[in-house]
């Protein structure tokens, strides 16, 4: 059913959609409105055989869903950015335990500096613990990828992230088709678990493993994803045969075919990109763009696959590798090995920074003819860095860089704190 | 497409307006996107909404730069922030005031919009008449919808049921409708 | 020929050779058809009191429960040493998740056994005070808070034995620890420091709160029992000597836990909704001394006059507060 309603309440829809029978809630912007909603919807009873639990912090939401999921029961969490790392000894622990425990992750920056805005930071802090992480474009493909998060966990009996850009989705009011429960119960049996705990079967779960095992216990868990890489693109499929719909799978393309230059990025940022580019390729310029959905496990095949024939790659990343540069461009340009085209990483976005259309454009227009550093910061205030590097030459105790900062581009009033 | 900016402070409903305007589209069989720019939640920071209205799939996520209809909940707003900007000139303004836009101070920045793109509402008392409760948002819409003829009055009026349901609803309906009627005797 | 009172000092004692009991007065370790949850073949130190006290503690479970129970394990000595991969030595449903998890873990099954309906399948979450007053508190304080139906069970060996005895907020004052050593104007651990989680656990207001002690296995037993009989939040700490630990002689382990009731080192009592119900008096008073010599944790404070004292009153003020003396006689 077509409704007007807010990127969170589809969520919390959706996921309600599938019968979950555990929720944990521990409050954290930019994801608090899908707790609340599902809340909601347990104390009024339209979410029946659900248990609603308010935990005292994000390490408790997932260890009770690690219990609830290790009891065999549809377990579901939210959190993003500092609840995201404050669980991440949990994290760990869940896609060790092969649990098919599946969360939101509301997309947003890591402090310090605290900040509460988008970007991706905090999902790519966890990309190599053992989840599969799914990104969604738009509010539409953030309720099909849940309702397909379970099934896939589900299948391959690990956890699945499925990761929406904080505000710009969550708290945006869009037109989403919500699908009904009678298609959701077909497309999603209910759980079976691979190991539960159970007193007509005791066993037991956790063991410590040695040396001796280690090894072969971690490489399951890297070749389980990379069947992942086949089940993910299955899913897809039986969603689209009951929902009619295209969501999820490993990528996705926008007029990328006979592209020279091609942008690849994650999220929602995709809509503002996909407008640049129409309006450039009415001016006759060749660019397209390749949306990663599957982050974990990366594609490589499909993403060699459709960059193998561009000019050259922009990887537009709303993260920061410090010391590196960019973490999406480092997996993309592990996929594109063996190619001569160059591999531009551009971040932007950061802390919820808007990306603007003039920007973009500007950026691509660099790009297509090389005119681009191998690392670019978009729309980054030289000026303010110049000022806040003076400043660090010039006095052993130049303060706090961020508070410095705030007070350089006028956020803080100066005459107010001198 | 349509884009809309609404400036106020916490508190007066800047995003909720701007998702009943989105709701108000969608009941017309339109695609609309509304979304807030947050700061922290406090009462009285200002708050700025958008609401992006076609009548195909909205793929733009960037702020309203240029917005073609432009709400100011919140006269105090213009020595605090800088609201015409972007503003074309062909843009529409509907301010909350039951001043005039030359006690406003404003009239070097809207001289430029054409007749009958400027138009002053006193929102808060319509809204404190019929609401009681200084709530200027549903209003405003009512206001919009005369205005420009962007949505139907009768979408807002299901819009803010659909928002507000009970008595408080039909009283913002009722407030919606007099500043539509106002303003359209006035256009 | 008068008939003369015989004492039979095996019942009515602390043993529990139990031959001379009828087998409803027995302890489940005692009957044939315990559950043996916690099975032999498992590498537990000699004497380790953690191993005795986790098996007495989970087959009473299982007994009250009729074998329908599930249980959470924080990391720590019992996890280690009861499931050395591929082996276990749990014949239950078991689970180890984290160290600082074990009462969130344990919230998660409980709630899946309700949701499912399974009202008579019960959850335990067990660790040592490492993962319980330490690390795990956060958690812990949580499951009271929302009075979930947990049972939690601390055996308080006074230290991370596990990583090497390390000092843990249950470790005494004056006791040697790898991070307390007996050096300096100070030696051991600081007086002035540690929290009383079962008193910490009374102020949640939870259902039933008891201490325990291997050193009276009867009691234990019928605490873990009366603990089941009751749904919502509930929390016992038994006292659990580690002979590697503390120093003291693996044939010691039962007469060290003995002793440290017996000169008031650690009272025993029941509390339930935040009161104080019931107490165990010290039947025979002993100063700290002959609690404190048997372990070489302490063997500074016995040269220590002044430490020695701060020990004493540390006793005499819980001999005190929970009202440890006055002794009637009878069933212990």
């Amino acid at each position: 059913m077509l409704k007007q309603i807010e990127g969170s309440h589809g969520v919390a829809e959706a996921v309600g959609l599938c019968r979950p029978e555990v929720i944990c809630a521990y409050p954290i912007t930019p994801q608090t409105h899908i707790v609340e909603d599902l809340g909601a919807l347990v104390k009024k009873g339209q979410l029946t055989d659900c248990e609603f639990i308010n935990v005292e912090s994000e390490f408790a939401a997932l260890s009770v869903g690690i219990g609830s999921s290790a009891a065999g029961a549809r377990t579901y969490t939210a959190t993003a950015s500092q609840g995201l790392l404050y669980m991440a000894e949990a994290v760990y622990n869940a896609s060790g335990l092969g649990l098919p425990i599946v969360m939101t992750v509301g997309n947003r920056a890591i402090g310090s500096p605290i900040n509460i805005w988008n970007d991706q930071s905090d999902s790519m802090s966890m990309r190599d613990a053992g989840w599969i992480q799914l990104f969604a474009e738009t509010n539409q493909q953030a309720i099909d990828v849940h309702i397909q998060a379970f099934k896939i966990a589900e299948t391959l009996s690990m956890p699945v992230m499925v990761c929406m850009d904080g505000f710009i989705l969550t708290h945006a009011y869009e037109r989403m088709d919500v699908p009904d429960q009678e298609q959701v119960d077909r497309f999603l049996p209910p759980f079976e678990p691979r190991q539960v705990l159970d007193p007509a079967d005791p066993k037991s779960i956790g063991a410590m493993v040695g040396p001796e095992a280690f090894t072969e216990v971690r490489y399951i868990a890297h070749h389980k994803q990379m069947q992942a890489l086949k089940v993910i693109p299955q899913i897809a499929e039986e969603f689209k045969g009951i929902f009619g719909r295209d969501s999820g799978g490993l990528i996705s393309t926008y007029r990328a075919d006979d592209a020279d230059t091609l942008i690849v990025t994650l999220g929602s940022v995709i809509g503002t990109i996909s407008e640049v580019i129409d309006e450039m390729r009415d001016k006759g310029q060749k660019i397209g763009a390749v949306t990663i959905r599957s982050f974990r496990p990366f594609p490589l095949d499909e993403i060699h696959e459709v960059l193998k024939n561009t000019r050259r790659v922009v990887v537009f990343e709303k993260c920061l590798a410090v010391g590196l540069g960019g973490i999406v461009a480092s997996n993309v340009r592990m996929a594109h090995r063996g190619q001569t085209s160059p591999v531009y990483t551009v971040i932007g976005g950061l802390g919820g920074r808007p990306i603007t259309r003039a920007s973009l454009q500007e950026l691509f227009e660099k790009a297509m003819t090389d005119d681009l550093e191998e690392t670019t910061f978009l729309d980054l205030k030289q000026d303010v860095v110049d000022q806040e590097m003076e400043r660090e030459k010039k006095f052993s105790r130049s303060g706090a860089i961020a508070e410095n900062i705030l007070r350089d581009v006028g956020v803080v009033d100066v005459a107010k704190t001198t | 497409m349509l884009q809309v900016r609404i400036h106020g402070r916490g508190g007066q409903g800047v995003v909720s307006a701007a998702e009943m305007l989105s709701v108000a589209a969608f009941l017309e069989g339109k695609h609309a996107q509304a979304v807030p720019s947050f700061g922290s939640e406090r009462m009285g920071a200002p708050v700025v909404a958008f609401c992006r209205i076609d009548d195909k799939e909205i793929r733009l996520r960037e702020p309203v730069l240029e917005p073609n209809a432009l709400i100011v909940q919140d006269p105090t707003l213009f020595q605090a922030i800088d609201v015409f900007n972007g503003l074309p000139d062909d843009g529409y303004l509907l301010i909350n005031t039951g001043r005039d836009i030359v006690e406003l101070g404003i009239e070097n920045a809207v001289e430029q919009l054409p007749e009958g793109h400027v138009c002053t509402v006193p929102a808060t008392e319509i809204a404190l008449k019929y609401v009681k409760r200084p709530l200027p948002n549903a209003v405003l819409l009512g206001a919009l919808s005369a205005v420009t003829g962007v949505i139907k009055i009768e979408s807002v009026e299901e819009a803010i049921k659909s928002k507000f349901p009970g008595k408080i609803g039909e009283a913002n309906i009722a407030a919606a409708r007099a500043a539509y009627q106002s303003t359209s005797t006035e256009s | 020929m008068a008939n003369q009172q015989v004492k039979f000092y095996q019942t009515g004692t602390l043993t529990v050779g139990n031959r001379l009991l009828d087998s409803k007065l027995r302890t489940v370790q005692a009957t044939m058809d315990r559950s043996n949850s916690l099975d032999s073949g498992h590498r537990a130190c000699q004497g380790c009191g953690e191993a005795l006290g986790a098996r007495y503690a989970i087959d009473a479970a299982m007994r009250a429960t009729n074998n329908q129970l599930i249980a959470a394990n924080a990391t720590g000595c019992l996890e280690v040493f009861t499931t050395p991969y591929p082996e276990s030595a749990w014949r239950i449903p078991w689970m180890h998740s984290l160290f600082g998890n074990a009462p969130a873990v344990a919230t998660g099954i409980a709630a899946a056994m309700k949701v499912k309906g399974k009202n008579d399948v019960r959850v335990i979450a067990q660790g040592g005070d490492g993962g319980t007053t330490d690390i795990g508190f956060g958690c812990l304080s949580g499951m009271f808070e929302r009075n979930d139906d947990v049972l939690y069970i601390c055996y308080d060996n006074q230290g991370y034995m596990n990583t090497g005895v390390q000092r843990s907020s249950a470790t005494p004052g004056g006791a040697r620890t790898a991070t307390t050593m007996p050096l300096g104007p100070e030696p051991g651990a600081d007086f002035d420091k540690g929290k009383n989680v079962p008193l910490i656990a009374m102020a949640h207001n939870i259902p039933y709160v008891a201490t325990a002690s291997v050193d009276r296995l009867h009691d234990l037993e019928a605490k873990v029992k009366k603990a089941m009989s009751i749904r919502g939040a509930r929390y016992i700490q038994i006292f659990v000597p580690c002979p590697l630990g503390w120093g003291s002689n693996p044939a010691n382990t039962i007469q060290v836990a003995r002793l440290a009731v017996e000169c008031g080192m650690y009272p025993l009592f029941e509390a339930e909704f935040g009161e104080i119900i019931s107490s165990t008096k010290i039947r025979r008073k002993v100063q700290v001394e002959e609690y404190l010599k048997l372990q070489r944790r302490f063997a500074h404070v016995l040269k220590n006059p002044d430490q020695l004292q701060l020990v004493q009153s540390v006793a005499d003020k819980n001999i005190q507060k929970f009202s440890l003396m006055g002794f009637q006689g009878g069933e212990v």
